[in-house]
């Protein structure tokens, strides 16, 4: 009978116990909520300390023409007090000083505003929105046209909203959003390559630990040295399943709560409308503005319905599975031909390589998805698990998915016999300095 | 037919051979001895015999029969490079080594209350390895070895690590299990312990077995045929009595009596010392002084040395 599925018991249990396991998996979602919710919620706390700016208006047009807000107030002084305040900022007590030295629509430059400290955003909105308005009615005015203003209202309202609609082979019409199939195919490549590396360098760690602790002689007397490897890359895989599983619902969880307890205060919507106005410059703000009025939370989820989410995931697992499988079972031969940690870099090298450069074609099929360079690197076992997966939110050929899944698989068959071999000879041999040479005729050499 | 028969065993790796057509027999129910110097290859032939790694020539018997995966489960192994899981906790890992011996979990469960009720060690149930002493460690290990009951049962230095007083419950523990029917093979440097408990021994030196045989038999091959002689007396006439082919290597006042050490001329035996010298003197006590097996190893090792 196989060991393997012992092993793997063994090697899950051990991991999913840790204390590093549980929290990580309790901090991952708090993250990605945190990464969702804190902006909003920055955001809308408001600040609360009142402050004063005083305005020296040089040219006497502008008296009474910014408005206050509810904690910023603008304060007219004469201007003849400009040196008294200069001298003494400090002493004055105001938030900042405001200096108009011009006509605005002559020199939009003769504005300034003097601080003592860094400004805030909001506090710079204010002013330029405010002046921005009255400059703006101020020029309409000298046209002396009626009417106008009702004219240039109706010239703002006209918008483009383009969708992008997918036909389907039957002529059903989806709609598909760019945007989404972009930050859907970022996310999974990059959880694609996160878990390869972290839970890869896990089996490495392991094999090391057997190796190191000197356990592997009793365990090999036992079990075949390939049945302790898959087992143990089996095990890990599990663990990573099992962490993805946790962080999607617990994510979930998190986020529907947040929203529920938002909805019944304010709506989210317009806090999160909020950071968009701090932080962008006026007309990027108007712009976003405008585009947040036709955000639509059910325009959001149909989008993502359309590019099939099961469909997605299944295919994110499938990717997950064969490129883990693919390079943990390189990290297993690694581990089992050093001694210890510091002599895994000159190992580590060519195996990172193929993934990081992954990564960056996985970036270039964001632009073309159906460029040939990301065909084919979506091809290669060593780097389809993340390009493809780049790759998948843009409608990919179902041929070329299924002949790359046939080619990971291929792929991860032939690392694993390969690092198989060279893990048997590997996890015996003690006090060797091991070279490339050395990993080959271990290689050759198991073959007997 | 001996319990295990290594044939012809060849075994080379990238640059050396350690295995050069070695041969071993193990007879059933025996304590068996495998020595050798440092390097000289008896770590590889364990791990053939475990089935870690296979032989480039030569075959290996166990009761008989080719050596294949089913006879992993027969097989307890406790390599002179020992460990464990250090962050797992003793019994959880106890378990799970038993049961990839093919225990079920079960039977490993009431036989390691068994064995940890015996060795008094089960406070140690749900502690981490790693708040065990070495010794403990090497405790644990050892029952781990014997757990499911192999036949067959290969210690690589079980001795190191221990304080004597579980260095003694350790042998009696392995003598225990020659008694109920186990065979033993037994890899040490300490020559002491192979005088005490082994029944035969081969010696390997650099990958040839050199020397193989029934304990008491090759300490006698190796006799220079000298016998020790407890008595009381005039030395003085002892010695010449002893004048001549005798040699007296020799004597000294332990006790009450004189002990003489004698070398005997070639065939000669202690009768005939005894008739030289029983009239001369109170004869307490008289044996044939044989080399301890530290002798015998340095001897031979040392001679194959200048011959090779």
């Amino acid at each position: 009978m196989s060991k393997i599925p012992l092993i793997l018991k063994r090697e899950y249990l051990t991991r999913v116990k840790k204390k590093s396991f549980i929290i990580m998996t309790i901090l991952g979602p708090l993250f990605f909520a945190a990464m969702v919710i804190i902006p909003g919620w920055v955001a809308s706390m408001s600040d609360s300390d009142e402050k004063t700016v005083a305005v020296i208006d040089h040219s006497g047009l502008y008296i009474d023409k910014i408005n206050d807000t509810e904690i910023i107030k603008f304060e007219y002084i004469d201007p003849t007090s400009e040196d008294n305040l200069r001298n003494d900022f400090a002493g004055s007590g105001y938030y900042a000083f405001l200096i108009i030295s011009d006509n605005l629509l002559v020199n939009p430059n003769a504005i300034h505003l003097y601080s003592g400290v860094g400004i805030t955003i909001d506090v710079r909105d204010q002013i330029i929105n405010s002046l921005r308005g009255y400059l703006r009615s101020e020029k309409l005015g000298s046209y002396e046209m009626a009417g106008l203003d009702q004219i240039i209202d109706d010239i703002n309202k006209v918008n483009i909203n383009l969708t992008t609609i997918k036909l389907g082979d039957d002529g059903s019409e989806n709609e598909s959003s760019t945007e989404m199939a972009m930050i859907v195919s970022l996310v999974f490549a990059l959880l694609t390559y996160m878990f390869v590396f972290i839970y890869g360098a896990q089996v490495m760690q392991g094999v090391m630990e057997e190796k190191t602790n000197r356990i592997i002689e009793v365990i090999v007397s036992s079990v075949k040295p390939f049945e302790l490897m898959m087992g143990k890359i089996l095990g890990i895989a599990l663990v990573a399943l099992t962490q993805v599983a946790l962080w999607i619902v617990l994510t979930g969880i998190i986020l529907s709560g947040v929203k529920m307890a938002f909805s019944s205060e304010s709506d989210l919507a317009s806090r999160m409308t909020g950071i968009e106005m701090a932080t962008g410059n006026a007309d990027a703000t108007e712009a976003i503005a405008e585009q947040s009025n036709s955000f639509n939370y059910d325009k959001v989820m149909s989008n993502m319905e359309s590019m099939n989410p099961v469909g997605t995931l299944i295919l994110f697992l499938l990717y997950f599975l064969g490129g883990y499988m693919l390079y943990a079972s390189l990290y297993a031969a690694i581990g089992a031909a050093v001694d210890n940690n510091t002599d895994t870099q000159q190992f580590m090298l060519p195996v990172t390589i193929p993934i990081i450069l992954a990564l960056y074609v996985a970036m270039a099929a964001f632009r073309n998805p159906h460029s040939d360079m990301v065909f084919w690197f979506s091809m290669i076992p060593f780097t389809s698990p993340i390009v493809m997966m780049a790759r998948v939110p843009f409608d990919v050929p179902l041929w070329e998915i299924v002949l790359s899944l046939a080619l990971l698989v291929a792929g991860f068959i032939f690392t694993t016999w390969f690092a198989g071999r060279v893990y048997r000879v590997g996890i015996l041999m003690y006090g060797k300095k091991v070279t490339y040479k050395e990993l080959w005729k271990w290689f050759r050499y198991s073959g007997k | 037919m001996p319990f295990l028969q290594a044939n012809n065993i060849v075994k080379k790796f990238a640059d050396h051979l350690a295995l050069n057509n070695v041969s071993v027999e193990v007879p059933e129910n025996s304590i068996f001895g495998l020595l050798g110097p440092n390097g000289a290859g008896k770590t590889t032939l364990i791990r053939i015999i475990n089935q870690i790694t296979g032989p480039d020539e030569g075959e290996i018997l166990l009761n008989g029969k080719r050596l294949s995966p089913q006879h992993i489960e027969q097989i307890g192994y406790l390599p002179e490079e020992r460990g464990l899981y250090k962050k797992m906790k003793v019994g959880e890992q106890a378990l799970y080594l038993a049961q990839l011996k093919g225990m079920s979990r079960h039977d490993a469960l009431k036989k390691l209350k068994y064995w940890f009720e015996k060795f008094e060690i089960q406070p140690w149930w749900d502690k981490k390895v790693e708040e065990l002493s070495k010794g403990m460690q090497q405790k644990v290990q050892f029952i781990v070895t014997i757990l499911h009951s192999p036949s067959l049962l290969i210690f690589d230095e079980p001795f190191s690590g221990f304080d004597p007083i579980n260095a003694n419950l350790l042998k009696d523990e392995i003598l225990n299990l020659r008694a109920e029917g186990a065979t033993v093979i037994f890899s040490t440097h300490n020559m002491s312990s192979v005088e005490e408990l082994c029944d035969h021994i081969t010696l390997i030196n650099n990958g040839k077995s050199i020397l193989s045989g029934e304990v008491p038999e090759v300490r006698r091959r190796f006799s220079e045929n000298l016998a020790q002689i407890e008595f009381s007396g005039d030395s003085d006439k002892v010695s010449a009595a002893l004048e001549g082919s005798y040699q007296i290597i020799s004597n000294k006042p332990v006790g009450n009596y004189q002990t003489l050490l004698v070398k005997m001329p070639p065939e000669t035996d202690i009768n005939q010392l005894l008739r030289l010298l029983i009239d001369q003197c109170h004869i307490h006590s008289c044996q044939e002084v044989l080399p301890s097996m530290n002798d015998v190893f340095i001897n031979v090792v040392n001679q194959n040395k200048t011959i090779s």
